[in-house]
């Protein structure tokens, strides 16, 4: 059996993996799959931890991560859905009415 | 079969789930134009509020110890329905004014409230995490209601984006908290304190998920999406999500710190390795959102830098980890609810269909274009600033005394030094509507349920600054029946 330690370490991977994308993509859409990258890796350390502790709670948890992040898809796909109507570009450099 | 005495502990909870079933029926059988789901929604909520100020000293625990009822909750979830009754006064008028008149909107606003109280209740990480995204996905929605304005689709994409970002913090957090306790339940940490503390994955993990909150009540360095979000989204929406959204956010800190405040007051070992963090954060978002709002144009971008900084004098009290500290965090908590809806409901009554009336200038000869109106600002203001006979005061005064007691006076000066900034451009407003005369002289047409939104804002917060002691002892006795 491949040791907890090498899970935690894919695990924290791609959580930064997705952090790095969060912080210099500038697509929305690949943004925004970043985002569920870094909640996957989330998952994979939950399901990691339940496994080798012994305790079902974790992977209950990620039934839930799973639905809300289906939930927050359908809404972020249509917020970028709605701003492409109105600006026809999802590049985040463009949209910049408010000034920082 | 689900004990009855659960369902009794949690009914402010069933209520507004019912409602939120009730509202859908309604918005689907009445036509688009009548207000009947403003007025359920408005009175679902009042109900709720009064309900939980009620049963303001019951305590118990609920489904599996996930979910307890505890004064401190039951003054949260009336903070939360007030807040939210009262938006739905504003809104009735605003939303027809910037044409988006749909009825989703309260159905939207009872479900973040739902997201609220789940999280001000729970005292499991599931629930918590549940009811983060119920708030937040609304929250995502409501900011860019607005969909044929460009601004409020920059704002909710923006919003969407940092959101998220900060969940995904959040969820690694919780997984390296359970991996690290073996346990969702909050509580259950308590016994184990003193092997956790020195446990790295523990560590990391409260890091991770602090920092997700921290984007969720606007602190420095995590600021980065409040002011254009607050700016672009419709102004009652800023004014539910600066309120109970940074409420939510600090209850969630509350419950998740309690644990460690009960072992630092139980025991001599010191579980203080969160104070550095929160102290640093407290220091950043004083001084920040103070120094910056003075620089600002635009009233709703200003108020946001200044929920900034607020946010900055309520994590003094949580980094004094104590029962003080907390108490101060709720006492400041109800009283900027109420100061922040009362001016950014005057705001939105301000503001024209094409946007006008936001700028700083566009106060200027306010006083004679609706005396009214300029006077429960200046009141709101002048309690923003926290100069003396108002609740905000009181607030600082609070967390500033906690963090003397913890041995913290530094930061206490901090607090004090950044709310003398903070005065300047607070005072800029009122200045401008009673001293300058202004280019616009045409009165203001007042929407009568707004009016009485902020009337009633108005009343409470008058009744909080003037018995601020009594108030101060209500939060410390339901604080002490809930540890």
């Amino acid at each position: 059996m491949i040791p907890l330690p090498y899970y935690l370490l894919i695990s924290a991977f791609m959580f930064i993996m997705g952090v790095i994308g969060v912080l210099t993509r500038k697509n929305a859409i690949i943004v925004f799959m970043s985002i569920e990258l870094m909640l996957n890796a989330a998952n994979l350390s939950f399901v990691a931890f339940s496994s080798f502790l012994g305790n079902i709670y974790g992977q209950l948890f990620v039934f839930f991560v799973m639905a809300v992040a289906a939930a927050e898809a359908a809404v972020g796909l249509a917020i970028i859905i709605s701003i492409f109507r109105n600006k026809a570009t999802v590049n985040l450099d463009e949209i910049n009415l408010l000034k920082w | 079969m689900i004990p009855v005495q659960d369902l009794f502990a949690s009914a402010p909870l069933l209520i507004i789930g019912g409602s939120i079933l009730i509202a859908l029926i309604l918005e689907m059988v009445f036509d688009s134009q009548s207000s009947i789901v403003a007025w359920f929604s408005g009175s679902a909520l009042l109900f709720t509020a009064y309900w939980s100020l009620y049963h303001l000293y019951d305590r118990g625990f609920a489904f599996n110890n996930m979910i307890s009822i505890s004064g401190r909750t039951q003054l949260l979830f009336f903070i939360v329905n007030f807040a939210a009754a009262v938006v739905v006064m504003f809104s009735m008028d605003y939303i027809k004014k910037i044409q988006t008149n749909y009825g989703e909107f309260y159905i939207l606003l009872l479900s973040a409230v739902l997201g609220m109280m789940l999280i001000a209740a729970a005292r499991d990480m599931v629930i918590v995490f549940i009811g983060l995204e119920q708030m937040s996905i609304c929250f995502y929605v409501l900011a860019g209601f607005r969909r044929k304005n460009i601004k409020s689709n920059e704002s909710a994409i923006k919003y969407f984006l940092l959101g998220s970002f900060a969940t995904g913090f959040i969820v690694y957090g919780m997984a390296l908290l359970y991996g690290a306790s073996q346990t969702f339940s909050i509580p259950e940490y308590l016994a184990h304190v003193e092997t956790l503390k020195s446990n790295p994955i523990f560590l990391l993990g409260s890091l991770l998920f602090v920092i997700g909150f921290t984007f969720k009540i606007a602190a420095v360095p995590f600021h980065m999406w409040v002011p254009d979000v607050y700016q672009g989204a419709p102004t009652n929406v800023t004014a539910f999500m600066s309120t109970a959204g940074k409420v939510s956010g600090f209850a969630a800190l509350i419950t998740f710190l309690s644990p460690f405040i009960d072992y630092s007051a139980r025991t001599t070992g010191s579980a203080k390795f969160f104070m550095p963090f929160l102290a640093t954060l407290s220091v950043l978002s004083m001084l920040y959102g103070a120094i910056v709002a003075l620089s600002q144009s635009d009233v709703k971008r200003m108020l946001a830098y200044s929920s900034i900084a607020h946010a900055g004098y309520m994590l003094i009290g949580l980094s004094a980890l104590s029962y003080e500290g907390v108490d101060g965090v709720l006492f400041y908590l109800v009283a900027y609810t109420l100061m922040n809806l009362g001016a950014f409901g005057i705001i939105s009554i301000l503001e024209t269909q094409d946007e006008k009336m936001l700028k700083i200038e566009d106060f200027a000869g306010l006083s004679s274009r609706s005396p009214l109106l300029a006077a429960f600002l200046a009141v709101f203001l002048f309690a923003l600033a926290g100069l003396p006979p108002f609740a905000g005061f009181f607030g600082k005064y609070f967390v500033f005394v906690s963090a003397v007691e913890n041995g913290m006076t530094w930061l206490a000066i901090v607090g004090v030094i950044s709310s003398v900034i903070s005065v300047y451009f607070y005072l800029r407003i009122i200045v401008l509507m009673y001293f300058s005369k202004g280019e616009n002289t045409e009165v203001v047409s007042v929407p009568k349920s707004a009016l009485l939104g902020v009337f009633v804002v108005f009343i409470m917060f008058v009744i909080m600054s003037a018995f601020p002691q009594k108030f101060e002892g209500i939060i410390h006795t339901i604080g002490l029946l809930t540890y």
